[in-house]
């Protein structure tokens, strides 16, 4: 089977088993993590447990090293949670961090050992410009110049074209809703609106519980690469564990993914994590969200997809069918995101432009 | 394709290649240090290979991989030495944050070290060759490791790296130094390595106390003439220098801080190797 290959998500299941780890276990598990950005997850796993006295003298030094990164994007994350702060603060308009930023603003468990490269906020469509122009005035600025770029963001995507800080280098994707407007599952944004959570001691807002998780599952099962895409099931078996015994949460989850239109990226999530991490999905939620998921999703092609491609991006985990899959996925992703009619001369143009730019060069 | 493993001072290197010039020059220039591979612990898995099909008859290039990844571009393949020589010092100044990591030369005089930093072209690594040919103890020729928690120094030994006129003074200067063989056109120019003298291999477990900080400028004609310098600007400029000076926050600081206060510091400008070596140690009788 592939997932046994798979040797970050028998210690993110099972810490104690690294009791027993030879160095060339070791020196797997510190591969894998590496490539998909969990060696500092696993080290604070480790800490909890109080097993790092197990862990060899020259592999707690790439623990150590991780976790001195992990440590400067945290403090270099406080650093734009205000400049974002101040650049918005006259607008008066409900800001939400997403994602990473919104796990460490709601001090949540996925926060633990994550990595923060870019922040992702949400503002309402409306303000969009005024959100733009208040942070180009403190140094952000937008990237993707070219005309085509800034049209296919503006027209279709569901954000502005990211924006880098101009000293720092810090990447901010300001988006007005979770899924592009060409998506035939987009959601109402007003709906996301309606649902926030205020961080408290801040102006910040952050989606509620139940829709982290949505947003957390949609963004995954919408995604090109799959890159870090165990880091974000572990994310998703985080949020879950935490959330579980909270008052009527799976309630709550599945009506708000019946509202969002997110009942298949949940169906994903749950599936995954529940075959990947083992998280504990209650039997009832199984059988009613079941009912709604057309038969293709559920078929063994899709979990012969998804195995692979949720496993780390490392030589230890590939086979003979992880490039293909990866392509495959990589389609679907294009496809889920827009019509056939936009998709293609999107991608006839964009060849182009990659074809030009060799040229250039 | 054959994997080996390289002990360079802390760290453990497994490098898997079937390239004819990188099997020969590990040879030469770690000796006692390449071993079959082992199923253990490796620092670092470095792949060096050639492409397949066209690439390999027609202006042929050598791909680095780190652990399955490409961090650089591919080079024409009579540079797949130095490559690795990069390449592996790539891998070190990005992961081992154990330490804070100064771009210097480093080498030692009864386990006392002295830094040589500076950018590019100032000297240091041929003065770092020089030295280590007159009985100082090569610690590195551009990576300092400075343990975060006891301040010490920690010795890699590797292969001292020069470029262009540089590697026929020091072939003059040090004749029975042992060469790597030269690549031209690289993006350095032409270049080689040096391997480090048997003593220095040899005590490449033992740490150096950080004694003296010593920039080093070269100017033609020049008389060679030490001044002292200054801690605030020395820090400052070492902290530029420095690859993880940053991320490393306060513990880069304080370990940087505790380095620059605890040396002596000086500007060295010179233009003959000859002059400089009783000008140092006289400098280390003080």
């Amino acid at each position: 089977m592939v997932l046994t290959k798979n040797r970050v998500a028998q210690v993110l299941k099972n810490p104690y088993l690294i009791q027993s780890f030879s160095l060339q276990d070791w020196d797997l598990l510190i591969r894998q993590a590496r490539q998909t950005a969990l060696l500092v997850r696993i080290y604070r796993l480790l800490q909890e447990h109080d097993l790092c006295d197990t862990v060899p003298c020259r592999v707690m030094n790439h623990f150590v090293a991780a976790d001195a990164y992990a440590k400067k994007l945290n403090a270099s994350l406080d650093w734009d949670f205000r400049s974002i702060a101040k650049a918005l603060a006259e607008l008066s308009i409900p800001v939400v961090f997403l994602k990473g930023a919104a796990y460490r603003l709601a001090s949540n468990r996925t926060a633990l050992g994550r990595l923060f490269s870019d922040i992702d906020i949400l503002v309402p469509f409306r303000e969009l410009s005024a959100v733009e122009n208040a942070l180009k005035k403190h140094s952000w600025v937008v990237t993707h110049q070219n005309e085509y770029d800034q049209r296919y963001y503006r027209e279709w995507m569901h954000e502005l074209p990211p924006m880098i800080h101009l000293k720092r280098q810090t990447t901010l994707d300001v988006h007005h809703n979770i899924l592009p407007k060409t998506c035939s599952k987009c959601p109402e944004p007003s709906r996301l609106f309606s649902n926030l959570v205020k961080v408290d001691q801040t102006s910040f807002w952050i989606l509620s519980p139940e829709d982290r998780v949505l947003h957390s599952a949609t963004h995954l099962f919408h995604e090109s690469e799959f890159k870090y895409g165990l880091r974000d099931i572990s994310d998703i078996d985080l949020l879950l564990s935490e959330f579980t015994d909270t008052d009527k949460f799976w309630t709550k989850l599945l009506r708000r993914a019946d509202e969002l239109n997110q009942q298949i990226p949940l169906f994903y999530a749950l599936r995954y994590a529940s075959k990947i991490l083992d998280t504990p999905v209650p039997d009832h939620i199984w059988i009613l969200l079941d009912k709604n998921i057309p038969w293709r999703i559920k078929s063994g092609m899709m979990d012969f997809l998804f195995i692979r491609a949720l496993m780390p991006d490392h030589l230890s985990c590939d086979d003979r069918w992880t490039s293909l899959v990866r392509w495959l996925l990589f389609v679907r992703s294009h496809w889920l995101k827009m019509p056939l009619k936009l998709l293609l001369p999107h991608l006839i143009k964009k060849s182009y432009q990659r074809f030009k730019n060799r040229q250039a060069k | 394709m054959n994997s080996y493993s390289i002990k360079t001072g802390p760290f453990l290197t497994c490098i898997t290649t079937s390239i004819p010039s990188v099997i020969d020059s590990l040879s030469l220039l770690y000796p006692g240090m390449v071993t079959e591979y082992q199923e253990i612990f490796y620092d670092f898995h470095i792949k060096l290979s050639t492409p397949h099909a066209l690439r390999r008859w027609i202006r042929p290039q050598v791909i680095f991989f780190f652990d399955g990844k490409l961090p650089f571009k591919p080079l024409p393949l009579t540079q797949a030495y130095p490559m690795f020589e990069w390449g592996l010092n790539w891998c070190i100044s990005q992961h081992a944050h154990q330490y804070l990591i100064i771009h210097a030369a480093v080498v030692a005089n009864y386990d006392k070290a002295l830094l040589l930093p500076g950018q590019p072209g100032a000297g240091k690594s041929t003065l770092c060759a020089a030295l280590v040919h007159r009985g100082w103890r090569l610690l590195s020729d551009e990576l300092t490791l400075v343990s975060l928690s006891s301040g010490l120094i920690t010795p890699l030994a590797r292969p001292v790296c020069l470029k262009n006129e540089s590697i026929d003074v020091i072939r003059q200067f040090a004749p029975d130094a042992v060469f790597g063989s030269i690549v031209h056109d690289t993006v350095k120019g032409s270049v080689t390595h040096v391997k480090a003298p048997d003593e220095s291999i040899e005590r490449v477990d033992q740490s150096a106390l950080p004694t003296w900080i010593v920039f080093p400028s070269y100017q033609i004609d020049s008389d060679c003439v030490i001044s002292d310098r200054k801690k605030g600007q020395t820090f400052m400029d070492l902290a530029k220098l420095s690859f993880n000076y940053n991320l490393l926050a306060f513990d880069g600081f304080n370990a940087l801080n505790r380095l620059v206060v605890g040396c002596r510091c000086f500007d060295l400008r010179y233009s003959q190797l000859d002059e400089i070596i009783p000008a140092l140690d006289c400098l280390v009788a003080k």
